[in-house]
């Protein structure tokens, strides 16, 4: 092989790595959105608060990665359920730009919190793939990174299986649709939103958990709402396949960004992505063109 | 008892409802004009602070308050002001012409965003203008040659002509006389046929559009008539850090300002100053309490992240119309003292009603 197909090859590796995180947290977005009209802009700290309970869970009470990785699906879901049942949901009939504050304000009490817990400083923890790559013909792959994909995978199954078979995944469907329809036909709208986002949740905190390894346990990891709005909207805004597209797309044209573009475009070009989608095509790669109900 | 009675068809729209207003104002003007030989130089410069937070959220509530287009980005705004101000004055124009020629090219920066907002409107517009936020923010720390880059720049003194404004007095008045012009104006500008169409815009873009406005047209003159504004508070703004660095411009600043709008009240001048007020003092009430917390809170730095969240979710739960409609509640509480009945301002039942495009 080539230099340059190395490099490259390298570097869509790496793309598709942190795309798939990307991914992870832009599906549990789209998940609320659709199911409640909120966009949820707490949801990088949901993530933040995965990856802080996973630290706690192994660097303090020692447990093992796998079962400290399941506990905090675990409680962050449960976190998310408790979010919607005594707060989010209140707002339910107000303008849309209710449901934003909302978040923003909540997604600011978590932040803080969790910085007068833990303090401003970073932390890492252990996992049992850390530091270790497999080399394949030159390239050098992180084991994280496949674990990363393989969860990314599971998820990504887990949900379509959920969504298309289970009852429950049906429902949610059928209340994202419509609500009051929903509710005459037996569904208990109230309990599968609170659901929703217990099922979002999870997925954040998951994303947490894998994220954290990579980078650092850290507050400033919310910033990763940001990138998976920008995925959102390249995909197609409400549409989980654009989802996972958008957040593998966001991933790769970062990678390559940080090497072929001028210093500091790393930073910036899911952002310029955003701007410049919403400018050319606003329904996105797979989204569909809706008119406005007036 | 107070009636609101009209006798003549320009007593509907004119500035002071009646002379009860009138003195009011006066009073007011005439307190705010007496403060600096009653405070200290430190609240002086508190309360300068204060009005060039005012003039930036008097800028952001045009556009969300009066013409329903949420930007999540306005410390863009402040920041283009800031920069065009310092490096104009840097050139050696005077300060007058500086400011303004800055508010000029912030309210070319707004036009230049509020394009795309034709195009997409609602969350898609929120994110558009976060994300040019973030965009603005990072060209400012790597264009070195004309912002100084991360490290930052020096503000010179404020100047006009042979006075020189750089003392906490004069700063204040200055900028008390520019928070007075802008409320002005800007009120004015909102009674004007203009302004009626921007809040045509904000309730129905259908509705005003059949009614012969220019939504599209209306739209982008609102985001440069916002920024605008916005950007002289940017120049305000600078000559009060007398230092300036792109972190003092990040997102946290326009979450802060649209957390004065809507904490303040949708859709109110009043609101805008009232939530300026509450959001620029809150850093200093905060540490003036400080004391009586308990240790383990109070030396933390997410405390005051902590507090500002809390607020803006009380404001969003309990009291959607803001500091506003509080104050409007308890004037007529006021006006209608023996007979205001307890049911006067109870809230409908809501239900979920979709905005999804479909």
């Amino acid at each position: 092989m080539s230099d340059y197909l190395l490099v490259w090859a390298q570097l869509a590796i790496n793309g598709i790595a942190v795309g798939a995180i990307y991914a992870m947290v832009a599906i549990g977005i789209v998940l609320i959105y659709k199911a409640t009209e909120v966009l949820n802009f707490a949801h990088g700290d949901l993530l933040t608060v995965g990856a802080f309970t996973a630290w706690g869970l192994i660097t303090v009470f020692e447990f093992s990665f796998l079962t400290a990785m399941v506990l905090t699906v675990v409680l962050v879901a449960l976190l998310a359920f408790s979010l919607d049942t005594w707060i989010i949901r209140r707002i339910a009939g107000q303008p849309q730009f209710a449901g934003v504050m909302l978040t923003i304000a909540l997604a600011f009490m978590i932040r803080g919190l969790i910085s007068m817990l833990m303090g401003p400083e970073s932390r890492n923890y252990p996992t049992p793939w850390t530091g270790q790559t497999l080399h394949w013909g030159g390239l050098a792959i992180a084991q994280l990174h496949l674990l990363i994909l393989a969860c990314a995978l599971g998820v990504t199954l887990i949900l379509y299986y959920f969504f298309k078979f289970t009852r429950l995944g049906i429902a949610m469907q059928a209340s994202s649709q419509n609500q009051l329809a929903a509710y005459l036909n037996g569904i208990a709208v109230k309990r599968v939103n609170a659901m929703v986002w217990a099922l979002a949740g999870a997925t954040a905190a998951l994303a947490g958990v894998l994220l954290a390894p990579i980078t650092l346990v850290d507050i400033s990891l919310w910033f990763v709402t940001l990138k998976a709005l920008a995925a959102l909207v390249l995909g197609g805004f409400g549409s989980m396949p654009g989802a996972i597209v958008g957040g593998i797309l966001i991933g790769l044209i970062e990678q390559f960004a940080g090497v072929y573009m001028p210093d500091g475009s790393k930073d910036i070009i899911a952002y310029l992505v955003l701007i410049v989608v919403l400018m050319i095509r606003p329904q996105g790669l797979l989204g569909e063109a809706h008119g406005k109900r007036v | 008892m107070r009636f609101d009675y009209h006798t003549q068809y320009r007593q509907g729209f004119a500035l002071f409802k009646d002379n009860s207003d009138r003195i009011l104002y006066a009073l007011l003007l005439t307190v705010m004009c007496a403060v600096p030989w009653l405070a200290s130089s430190f609240v002086l410069g508190e309360l300068a602070y204060v009005f060039i937070l005012c003039i930036a959220s008097l800028g952001l509530m045009v556009l969300i308050g009066y013409t329903g287009q949420v930007s999540l980005g306005h410390a863009a705004f402040v920041a283009v002001g800031a920069y065009a101000h310092v490096w104009m004055m840097n050139k050696g124009l005077p300060m007058l012409t500086s400011m303004l020629s800055a508010a000029g090219i912030s309210a070319i920066a707004g036009l230049v965003v509020g394009i795309p907002a034709i195009r997409v409107s609602g969350l898609y517009l929120a994110m558009v203008t976060m994300a040019f936020a973030i965009v603005i923010e990072q060209v400012i720390g790597n264009w070195s040659s004309v912002t100084g880059g991360f490290t930052g720049m020096p503000v010179p003194d404020a100047q006009i002509g042979k006075w020189s404004l750089s003392g906490p007095k004069s700063f204040y008045y200055f900028c008390l006389v520019l928070l007075v012009l802008v409320v002005v104006s800007l009120f004015n500008l909102l009674r004007s046929a203009l302004g009626r169409s921007f809040m045509g815009v904000r309730e129905s873009e259908a509705a005003s559009y059949a009614l012969g406005i220019q939504v599209n047209q209306v739209k982008i003159i609102a985001f440069g008539l916002s920024a605008g504004v916005t950007g002289l508070a940017g120049a305000l703004l600078a000559h009060h850090l007398k230092y300036l660095t792109p972190d003092g411009f990040s997102l946290l600043l326009s979450l802060e300002l649209v957390l004065m709008v809507v904490i303040g009240g949708v859709g109110s001048l009043r609101g805008a100053i009232l939530g300026g007020l509450l959001i620029s003092l809150l850093p200093t009430l905060i540490s003036n309490i400080k004391p009586w917390l308990p240790q383990a809170w109070s030396k933390q730095s997410g405390f005051e992240t902590f507090i500002f969240g809390f607020i803006l979710a009380f404001f969003v739960l309990f009291e959607p119309t803001g500091l506003n409609g509080r104050w409007l509640k308890f004037v007529s509480l006021i006006e209608s003292f023996p007979l205001y009945r307890k049911d006067t301002f109870k809230r409908n039942k809501r239900y979920m009603k979709s905005e999804r495009y479909r």
